[in-house]
């Protein structure tokens, strides 16, 4: 198949969007290669216990080194893009702010939103690009019955991505490639080998590529005394769901629903996070069984199967990365806003989460968790 | 694919008659210069004799020449030097990087280091130089030729200054020397940097003019090389390259220039009057298309560069655009991964981060034709136009002007 179309690949370094690069190169489309540096990880490196080491992570030298290479071998134009502002304003900034309200981000999905579908299309399309391809396991086809894009789970439902893809617009999805929607992993390692590139055998990255170790904590704190700020104001109770009051806690930002560790409290019975109360900078604790709960309210949602819900629809819905969807009806509350019935009551809903709703492998579309209702 | 490079300010080509004189320097003549036996000594001897033509363009003696792996190290070594804790030096903020870089570490060494701002145009006042003065300043260093805008600083009035205290003053004129006359009387400086690469010579060397009887401490310890003031086995084809560059730039001024490249024979192939004229053309027609403006509008520059913004575009993506096309231009400084930071130049000359980082330098050189400049000219106003249209804050609406 001859295609004269020009992709610009979002390249990490890593091996899914090499293989991206490369299978797009075999094809024999003009391919080229972007990179975007959107955090300086030597910015808060040694800084408040932060690791001096940055070795491997996204947006190193090293990784950049990866993907040049990978352009070099496979003959492509490579370049690499600078996009620090936007990234912290969009997706570090609303992190912090997240975690200091009480909430759990998922920046991923602000970076898709606001960077790799936004950002970086733009600079495709303003250097000749007609489309962007990136390495998300996560497949978009065209509907012409329905007349949209639909954004549905990949082959490897091991590597779903989907989740983190809730929020793009049919304009985006138009000018979208998940050319391994239809791999697995180890075919994908198999591809990069075969087109000898030399990070077929690096291995995965799992955590946010800002946040060194995992360690989110360590993170907010070098990054607000960085700032100059210091979390003041986010110490609070923590209570039991009965309003009893069992201890204090230094900021909300140290929880997330559902966590059992670091509570700080010592009780017979094993203590969970069931919510984080912003207004009063409380933590109410409790037990297991207290963790679940039916309703989800969600807001800023986007559609993706259809324009519009319409009546209340069955579908199945992941209020986490790594949840098993879960039968429940979904139905419009407002503009922008869903309510989501669970058939059976889920396990630690987690306000900052985006709960994602799937009709079979299609997406219907997502929203911001705001609330669960217990 | 055609490619026409306009980004000479980062490097040059080396010029044929540069490559043929280092060739037998990487061949039949391999001795260590500071031999003894025949082989030194004819490495020895072209060492000095571009020595010699080094000084003729800096209108110094052969002894005041220290060469150097390049003009990094000469600013480190005219900066570190000189300076020692406690001391107070003064320098811009539109330095290039291996002196700004250089003065903070002194900073952190003990210094006091004072920053002299610029004015809109890109130019220090000497007013202000002189207010800096204290009584344990011991340098001043302000560049010649600032590389992104190609503005000429007043580096005459500023040595007075210094010279009057009685202060050293070093200059930085890489982006001067092979464009302009830079004699070192003229200027009046007693440490001045030139680099080879910049002036049609290679990559990795450069020179540090050092007058007669300033106190300079080596950065290197080794051998008695460049008088001690560099130790290490002198590169002997980089510096015969830099020789023959000087050389090359010397008769270009001399004679008006007409400097031929044997694999270019173009009628139009620019001499140093016709970059200039070139550099004006592309200037004035890159002027005419709407929301565009000359950084450095109003002070005397060098020849051959030319900085424009073109407000609403990013001018990494207007880079990457023109590069996928054939045009090597560049904005702002890459850092280590290759992306563009804005540039602190255009910052310090108060341009607003947009504007900044909407700006493009275009900087000619001896290989270039005017043909060159028309491949240029074809391609820009179009992709602006592309770029603008796909921009989220250009208006969509604009009137043209």
């Amino acid at each position: 198949m001859a295609h004269t179309d020009t992709i610009a690949v979002a390249m990490s370094g890593g091996v899914d969007s090499s293989a991206v690069a490369a299978m797009l190169r075999a094809e024999g489309r003009n391919v080229i290669g972007l990179t975007m540096q959107l955090w300086n990880q030597r910015r808060l490196a040694g800084h408040e216990g932060m690791p001096e080491s940055v070795r491997g992570r996204c947006c190193s030298i090293d990784d950049v080194y990866d993907a040049r290479r990978v352009a070099e071998t496979l003959g492509i134009p490579y370049y690499v893009v600078n996009h620090e502002e936007r990234f912290e304003r969009d997706v570090v900034r609303p992190f912090v702010e997240e975690y200091l309200a009480g909430r759990t981000p998922i920046p991923c999905s602000l970076c898709n939103n606001h960077l790799k579908f936004d950002q970086l299309l733009i600079v495709a399309r303003q250097i000749g690009a007609d489309k962007v391809a990136t390495g998300h396991y996560a497949q978009v086809v065209f509907d012409e019955q329905v007349d949209r894009w639909l954004l549905k789970r990949p082959a490897d439902k091991s590597k779903d991505q989907t989740y983190f893809l809730f929020g793009l617009t049919q304009e985006q999805l138009s000018r979208t490639l998940f050319p391994l929607g239809g791999m697995t992993k180890p075919e994908v390692r198999e591809l990069a080998r075969y087109h000898n590139l030399v990070i077929a055998e690096k291995p995965d990255s799992q955590e946010i590529c800002f946040v060194p170790g995992g360690d989110y904590k360590r993170f907010l704190e070098a990054y607000l005394s960085e700032q100059g700020s210091t979390p003041t104001d986010v110490a609070g109770e923590m209570v039991t769901t009965d309003g009893k009051v069992i201890g204090e806690h230094a900021g909300v930002h140290n929880f997330t629903v559902g966590q059992r560790k670091g509570l700080g409290v010592a009780t017979g019975s094993p203590l969970y996070v069931i919510q984080i109360n912003n207004d009063t900078r409380q933590v109410v604790v409790g037990k297991d069984d207290q963790l679940y709960s039916r309703s989800v309210r969600t807001r800023r949602v986007n559609l993706i199967s259809t324009a519009e819900l319409g009546e209340p629809k069955r579908v199945a819905v992941k209020i986490r990365h790594k949840h098993l969807p879960a039968p429940a009806l979904i139905e419009s509350t407002g503009p922008d806003e869903v309510q989501v019935t669970f058939d059976e009551p889920q396990r630690a809903i987690t306000p900052g989460q985006a709960a994602v709703f799937y009709d079979g492998d299609i997406v219907v579309g997502g929203g911001w968790i705001e609330n669960s209702g217990q | 694919m055609r490619r026409v490079y306009l980004d000479n300010n980062a490097t040059t080509p080396v010029l044929p008659e540069v490559l043929e004189a280092m060739r037998p320097y990487f061949g039949e003549h391999y001795g260590n210069a500071s031999s003894i036996h025949h082989h030194g000594q004819e490495t020895r001897a072209a060492v000095e004799r571009a020595r010699e033509t080094v000084a003729a363009l800096l209108g110094c003696r052969a002894s005041e020449v220290v060469f150097t792996s390049g003009g990094t190290e000469a600013d480190n070594l005219a900066i570190f030097g000189m300076a020692r804790h406690g001391d107070h030096v003064i320098t811009s903020t539109i330095e290039h990087h291996a002196v700004l870089k250089a003065c903070k570490h002194l900073e952190a060494q003990g210094c006091e280091v004072t920053y002299i701002p610029v004015d809109g145009r890109g130019l220090v006042d000497p007013a202000d130089v002189k207010r800096a003065l204290r009584p344990h300043t011991k340098l001043i260093t302000i560049m010649f030729a600032n590389n992104e805008t190609g503005v000429l600083e007043p580096v005459a009035e500023i040595s007075k200054i210094a010279a009057e205290a009685n202060i050293y003053f070093h200059t930085d004129a890489v982006q001067a020397a092979g464009k302009i006359p830079s004699h070192v009387d003229r200027i009046g400086c007693d440490l001045l940097t030139i680099s080879g690469h910049k002036l049609h010579g290679p990559q990795g060397v450069g020179a540090l003019y050092v007058r007669k009887g300033t106190k300079l401490e080596p950065m290197l310890y080794g051998g008695s090389h460049e008088r001690s003031r560099r130790a290490g086995t002198e590169n002997v084809p980089g510096i015969v390259g830099l020789g023959k560059a000087a050389e090359l730039a010397l008769a270009g001024f001399k004679r008006g220039a007409d400097l031929r490249m044997d694999d270019l024979r173009i009628d139009d192939q620019l001499d140093d009057q016709k970059i200039a004229a070139a550099r004006d053309r592309l200037e004035r027609e890159l002027l005419a298309i709407e929301a565009t403006g000359l950084n450095g509008e109003g002070a005397p520059r060098v020849p051959n560069t030319t900085n424009i913004y073109f407000d609403g575009i990013e001018g990494e993506a207007l880079v990457i655009a023109l590069d996928l096309k054939g045009l090597a231009v560049s904005t702002g400084a890459a850092c280590s991964s290759g992306a563009i930071e804005p540039s602190h130049v255009l910052i310090a000359m108060g341009l607003r981060p947009e504007r900044a980082k909407a700006s493009i330098r275009f900087s000619l050189g001896k290989q270039n034709t005017t043909e060159d400049v028309d491949f240029a000219l074809g391609l820009i106003p179009e992709t602006v136009a592309r770029l603008r249209e796909l921009s989220p804050v250009w208006p969509k609406s604009a009137v043209s002007a």
